[in-house]
């Protein structure tokens, strides 16, 4: 299929635990095009996290086939995945997950570090990405003197670092509150625009209106998947609250 | 990732908690200050030793006189008078592995010089000597065969006796007087110091081997040309117990002895009691170091300890640093240079121990250190074997983590 980033054919994950196998998942075929903005929903339990987690490529499917940007991953060892996860994928946490006593470049810097890039170059790279971020002023501050939405702008930047295909979001509104939560919401838009493959996970209905598509998961199968009539743009929802007539 | 910034991670991480990196530390610094320290005085006390064989001339042996019975009362060794000066000549002729072997006589004598005198051991001896010995005259010469021939009243002395006698100044022609009988100081031995049994090599006259005889000790027996001891210096390279053997052989075949008679002198081996001596304080150097080994291994099981607490603690980094593209052999090498890191830097804190351990119980126990650089090689040699050995576990412990269990862990 022609612009198809995402492939998954007959996904299933099983766990073992104890002696009992546990199906994460159970089969799972989706599709997810280039530029769409996706957001994964259900209750926990359903399997969206596993499913985040495999086409994350932090994990490899029990049985069935993935496809990223043309190139099957269901069958690749630890260090190739290592090096999809560098080169093809940005992640952004729940728990942002940056690197305590360690500069907001420093932790943009990071993927670049093992994708073997030299030092000034990483630097540069970082400077030009915290500054799309609009974080040009706290470059040398560490996560605990950054507030949680900056520290969440932080991760994006880091996210983008490597030119990646796809940013893997899970719950990136879940530590915030709602105000931040529509600025990088706002954020992960722009870059939809620009062009970028969005995914993230959610449990929040407002939060997933932002998306393009919903796929619900329940029991470790999709039960649900259509497209968002009226999407909301963060942007201007942020710009009603900057205006004080409408503050209710 | 390239070495230098996994460095850097390893700096800052060992930053972060600075006072259990210092502890941690600890373990290897006192290991690597005491296998230092111990070398340095086993060292010490094996230098003494190779001096001391030095001292005694490399190789060497004496044959001594046995004992005589005399109205059934045993006399002990030395108390016959069995060896001659032919004997000596003899062994040096007709034993091969023998180098040269030198006869001597030993007495003892008031010295006076000036208006000092002292009192101190008296040895005829031939040119020989001297080579038996590797002793060296450091002023003067030595004696002229004619004077060995004629009973020359010449006399070379040790340099306790320039200090006793001479108070320091130099004797070279200068008259002393031995038993009332004067002589004079053709020359000034080399400095030899202390036996092993303690005793002073310096405080020691030398005349030559007829004048003693002849003008001092007065042998009654004088024709028969006896020694008090044949000093042999074995060829370098040459089976000790082999020359001893042949010896033994020559001297009962030029003594008569029947076959199962026992020998009429003993011959005794000096350098090899040295040697095993020097052995003895070689395994003394082993044991310390061992001991002091066993405080560097229990610094690595430290480090070890605090690099499964380390990788514990940073499960969501280990997580997410695999999250952003960490291979499972970037993570190892991550906390293997940590725990390096860790161990190299308190090697090197350790060898200032060990330097400053050394000049102490050099300065303070009055022992004697000797420090050597393959010492301190092999310290931190082992300090960063040991970072290896005992962080790999951890390291690979926190590079076999999956990374969303890592990232989830709380």
């Amino acid at each position: 299929m022609a612009g198809a980033l995402i492939q998954t054919t007959d996904l299933v994950k099983e766990y073992l635990v104890g002696e009992q196998t546990v199906s994460a998942l159970r089969g799972v075929s989706v599709s997810i095009r280039e530029n769409e903005f996706v957001a994964v929903m259900g209750p926990s339990g359903s399997g969206k996290s596993t499913f985040m987690n495999l086409i994350g490529c932090l994990d490899s499917p029990t049985r069935g086939e993935y496809v990223l940007a043309g190139e099957r991953i269901s069958s690749l060892s630890g260090d190739a995945l290592a090096a999809i996860r560098n080169k093809r994928i940005g992640f952004v946490f729940q728990q942002f997950n940056l690197l305590p006593r360690t500069t907001a470049l420093d932790n943009v810097e990071l993927p670049l570090l093992y994708g073997g890039v030299p030092a000034a170059e990483r630097h540069e790279r970082a400077k030009r990405r915290l500054i799309e971020v609009g974080l040009a002023e706290r470059m040398d501050h560490n996560p605990a003197q950054l507030s949680g939405g900056q520290q969440q702008r932080v991760a994006i930047a880091r996210a983008l670092i490597n030119d990646p295909v796809l940013i893997l979001a899970d719950e990136p509104t879940g530590a915030l509150d709602s105000r931040t939560s529509l600025e990088v919401m706002a954020l992960l838009q722009k870059l939809n625009r620009d062009g970028m493959t969005v995914v993230i996970v959610t449990h929040e209905q407002d939060i997933a209106t932002f998306a393009q598509r919903n796929i619900h998961f329940l029991d470790g199968r999709v039960v649900e998947d259509h497209p968002v009539r009226n999407v909301s743009d963060a942007e201007a929802l942020l710009h009603q609250a900057r205006t004080p007539e409408t503050v209710t | 990732m390239d070495l230098l910034a996994t460095l850097r991670i390893a700096l800052r991480a060992l930053k972060v908690n600075k006072l259990r990196s210092i502890l941690t530390m600890l373990g290897i610094i006192i290991g690597v200050g005491a296998v230092i320290t111990m070398i340095a005085v086993g060292g010490g006390a094996q230098a003494r030793v190779e001096e001391q064989i030095k001292s005694l001339g490399s190789n060497l042996m004496i044959v001594i006189p046995g004992s005589t019975t005399s109205g059934g009362v045993r006399l002990g060794g030395s108390s016959a008078q069995t060896l001659t000066e032919d004997d000596a000549w003899a062994i040096t002729r007709e034993v091969h592995e023998v180098q040269v072997s030198a006869p001597s006589n030993r007495g003892s004598g008031q010295l006076i010089a000036g208006n000092n005198n002292w009192s101190t051991v008296v040895q005829g001896v031939t040119p020989e000597f001297l080579e038996v010995r590797e002793w060296p005259i450091v002023s003067g010469r030595g004696f002229e065969p004619q004077e060995v021939s004629g009973a020359g009243k010449v006399a070379l002395v040790g340099q306790t006796i320039v200090r006793e006698l001479f108070g320091g100044a130099d004797p070279v022609d200068q008259q002393i007087r031995i038993r009332k009988v004067p002589f004079t100081v053709i020359g000034v031995l080399d400095k030899k110091g202390q036996s092993m049994m303690g005793q002073d090599q310096d405080d020691v006259v030398l005349v030559p081997l007829t004048t003693a005889r002849n003008r001092l000790f007065g042998n009654p027996q004088g024709k028969l040309r006896r020694v008090g001891v044949i000093s042999v210096k074995v060829r370098d390279g040459q089976n000790m117990k082999d020359a001893e053997g042949k010896i033994r052989d020559l001297l009962r075949q030029r003594h008569k002895l029947q076959p199962g008679a026992d020998d009429d002198f003993s011959i005794r081996n000096l350098a090899e009691i040295l040697q095993a001596q020097e052995a003895s304080s070689k395994v003394l150097t082993l044991l310390l170091a061992a001991v002091a080994s066993v405080s560097l291994l229990v610094g690595g099981i430290g480090i070890m300890n605090i690099m499964l607490v380390s990788v514990t603690e940073r499960t969501r980094e280990i997580g997410l640093r695999m999250a952003v593209g960490a291979r499972a052999g970037d993570i190892l090498k991550q906390f293997l240079v940590e725990a390096v890191t860790l161990s190299l830097i308190g090697g090197l804190l350790g060898i200032t121990l060990g330097l400053a351990g050394s000049l102490a119980i050099g300065q303070f126990a009055g022992w004697r250190t000797s420090l050597s650089p393959e010492s301190i090689v092999l310290a931190v040699g082992f300090a960063a074997a040991i970072g290896i050995f005992f962080g790999f576990y951890p390291a690979r412990k926190a590079s076999r983590l999956s990374p969303i269990e890592a990232l989830r862990y709380e």
